[in-house]
């Protein structure tokens, strides 16, 4: 990481070899599917694979993105994390410490202080206000009652909920109710943030709003946030790392531009194609690396980690064809020409000609638009 | 071919010599063991004397204006208060204060016992399916059994009066308040639960914070209905001693005084409808949080 450690509020996060079967005799099958037993033979036995071989190190201070559709586990992989569900075999680890060795009260003591988290539905209190909700996880951990409605009030105002903390939750809208529960999640100032489909049950307007919120929110308190979604759109937007899980399996882990350039399978491909490329990939992705030390003159200067639709309007602005790349010191990286961003946000870049092809036809692409 | 016709039941003198010794090693037991009951029972018996007294000694616009006073803190609703004030007047008009206020008295405490015992007893059984399990086919004979039948073992227990006439109410009453306390406890929205684990809950906080208070209006419909239950069981109570509005309906069916026996009945209805009303009206406003002001 660029920044200095010591802005970093979060712990991170390791899962190994992580493997969930759900059903009774649980057990009895792990050996078997560690050997190979595939999703369906299991299944004859009455029993279901929930997760399969997790390998995910989640370095302190990202946002973890775990994208799948439902049913491929991920609301069950993010509730490993704070053991909501132990898996059947595997090593949680968080800052190192195994979580599945302790006990029921140091386990207590570890979702108190350690982690925090934000529902689909919210889950709020609905007999309690906005206030006592925001500092339900402080009043747990058994902080004074003044005090935690200090800090629960902060993180109200932080959210955008002044004014109404002695609401109930169900007087406010679906948004603001969210709103709420990211609050109670913030006020417990916890290192890890676990968000399962938090903003999936909002509107696509307010969804966007919550996303704006969390992530600058997220440049001040730098904690590790593990975040659950389906869609597409907004683990490109939010995730520092995505993983995208299928049937249990996590099938492709990197950036958002790794996704976007280099789908691992047919399936990532296919969900990306439709993505727009211009608001994910960076200049740095598209540049031509420059030959020789000596930079061009006269070249507009753009940031190397910046968007190319933000690169495109900053080109245009002044009506430009052709940009340098530079980093964050100013040094030349390489050169940038508009016709090189419109065919990259057009074209998939280093994507296998049989996937290429595989992009939907004028109308099918109407229908699915519909 | 005999044992088609009549049925091939046990011979009569074994027969009788079962029920004899049962009801001799229960009599000696209540014989060695009845002091220690009634002892046991002893605050009950204070509880039920004290709230008697207070109910009939009491000048009556105090206690007329004392059960207003509650039904308008519960219920917030002056109609049901109006009602309730009209019908205590024309149930006073009638000649029958005395009997009504320890009716009042009387399901008051059967009311509030079956809360202090039903709460915990349903908080166990939501929890350990076991419990639950065995729980039921008890509880389903506690309601069906005809009750002058467990009048009998009460009876021999601590004779005739107040408290074994609670006891007979309170068994008869006790569980809707816990198949209700179980229920609702079980139907709290696991997504709730499951946020209160993830912040950290001990088994206390999450009992507290989420379970009661998001059970509490299916709770509340159990303690509404063991109200009614005690009602209905003051006039069987009457049988064993129990003083109120039961014992003129007694008189009345022994002595087949058609007037008689309706006004004490009606003024039962009257006094059930009042709390029925004012705890519905209670119910509902507990639930004051969940009214949706946004779409």
């Amino acid at each position: 990481m660029a920044e200095p450690a010591d802005n970093i509020h979060g712990a991170s996060i390791r899962l190994a070899g992580v493997y969930k079967i759900f059903g009774p005799r649980h057990l009895d099958f792990i050996e078997q599917v560690h050997r190979g037993m595939t999703k369906e033979e299991l299944l004859e036995h009455n029993h279901v694979l929930g997760l399969s071989n997790i390998n995910l190190d989640i370095p302190a201070g990202i946002i973890q993105v775990i994208m799948g559709l439902s049913g491929s586990g991920k609301s069950t992989l993010i509730r490993h994390i704070n053991r909501l569900i132990e898996p059947s075999s595997g090593v949680v680890a968080v800052n190192g410490i195994d979580i599945m060795q302790m006990s029921p009260v140091e386990l207590r003591d570890f979702r108190r202080n350690m982690t925090a988290m934000v529902f689909q539905k919210f889950a709020l209190l609905p007999h309690w206000t906005v206030l006592d909700n925001a500092s339900y996880g402080l009043k747990l951990r058994g902080v004074a009652k003044a005090e935690r409605q200090d800090v629960a009030m902060r993180w109200i105002e932080r959210v955008g909920l002044k004014g109404f903390e002695n609401k109930f939750p169900n007087q406010l809208s679906g948004g603001m109710q969210q709103r709420v529960g990211l609050a109670r999640a913030l006020a417990n100032d916890a290192p890890v943030l676990l968000m399962d489909e938090a903003f999936s049950a909002l509107d696509p307007l307010i969804r966007v709003d919550m996303q704006t919120v969390l992530l600058d929110i997220q440049k001040e308190i730098r904690k590790t946030i593990v975040f659950i979604t389906h869609d597409l759109d907004e683990a490109l937007r939010l995730g520092d790392r995505i993983a995208i899980l299928r049937d249990g399996k996590v099938v492709q882990k990197g950036t958002a531009q790794d996704i976007v350039l280099k789908p691992a399978d047919d399936y990532v491909a296919n969900f990306v194609k439709e993505v727009n490329r211009s608001r994910v990939l960076l200049v740095e992705n598209i540049m031509q690396p420059l030959e020789a030390a000596a930079a061009p003159a006269g070249l507009p200067r753009l940031p190397a980690r910046l968007l190319l639709d933000e690169a495109v309007r900053r080109l245009t602005g002044i009506g430009a064809s052709e940009g340098l790349a530079v980093d964050e010191d100013g040094r030349p990286l390489g050169r940038v020409t508009l016709s090189d961003i419109v065919q990259a946000m057009v074209t998939p870049v280093d994507c296998p000609p049989e996937v290429a092809g595989m992009a939907a036809p004028a109308t099918e692409r109407a229908a699915a638009g519909a | 071919m005999d044992w088609l016709t009549n049925f091939p039941a046990m011979d009569l003198e074994r027969l009788t010599a079962i029920k004899r010794a049962i009801d001799e090693s229960f009599r000696s037991f209540t014989r060695a063991y009845g002091d220690v009951f009634e002892a046991l029972f002893e605050p009950l018996k204070s509880f039920m004397i004290a709230a008697e007294k207070f109910m009939t000694g009491a000048p009556w616009p105090v206690t007329l204006g004392l059960i207003l006073l509650l039904a308008w803190l519960a219920s917030r609703n002056w109609r049901i208060v109006v009602g309730a004030a009209a019908a205590l007047l024309l149930i006073g008009y009638l000649g029958m204060w005395d009997d009504t206020m320890k009716t009042i008295a009387m399901i008051i405490v059967a009311t509030i016992t079956s809360i202090i015992i039903g709460i915990p007893i349903g908080i166990i059984a939501s929890r350990f399916r076991r419990v639950r399990l065995v729980l039921s086919p008890v509880l389903d004979v506690m309601q069906t059994m005809p009750s002058f039948v467990y009048l009998i073992p009460v009876v021999m227990l601590l004779g005739i009066g107040k408290v074994p006439g609670l006891i007979a109410v309170v068994i008869y009453a006790v569980p809707p308040v816990i198949r209700l306390t179980d229920l609702g406890i079980r139907l709290v929205d696991a997504e709730t639960l499951e946020a209160a684990d993830a912040f950290g809950s001990s088994p206390w906080q999450r009992l507290v914070n989420v379970q009661l208070p998001l059970a509490l209006p299916t709770i509340m419909a159990g303690v509404n209905q063991t109200i009614m239950m005690a009602l209905s069981m003051v006039v069987v109570a009457s049988m064993i001693g129990v003083q109120g509005l039961g014992q003129p309906v007694l008189r009345a069916i022994n002595s087949q005084y058609f007037t008689l026996g309706m006004f004490n009945g009606f003024a039962i209805v009257g006094i059930a409808i009042i709390f029925d009303r004012v705890s519905q009206a209670f119910g509902r406003r507990l639930q004051k949080h969940r009214e949706v002001a946004h779409g």
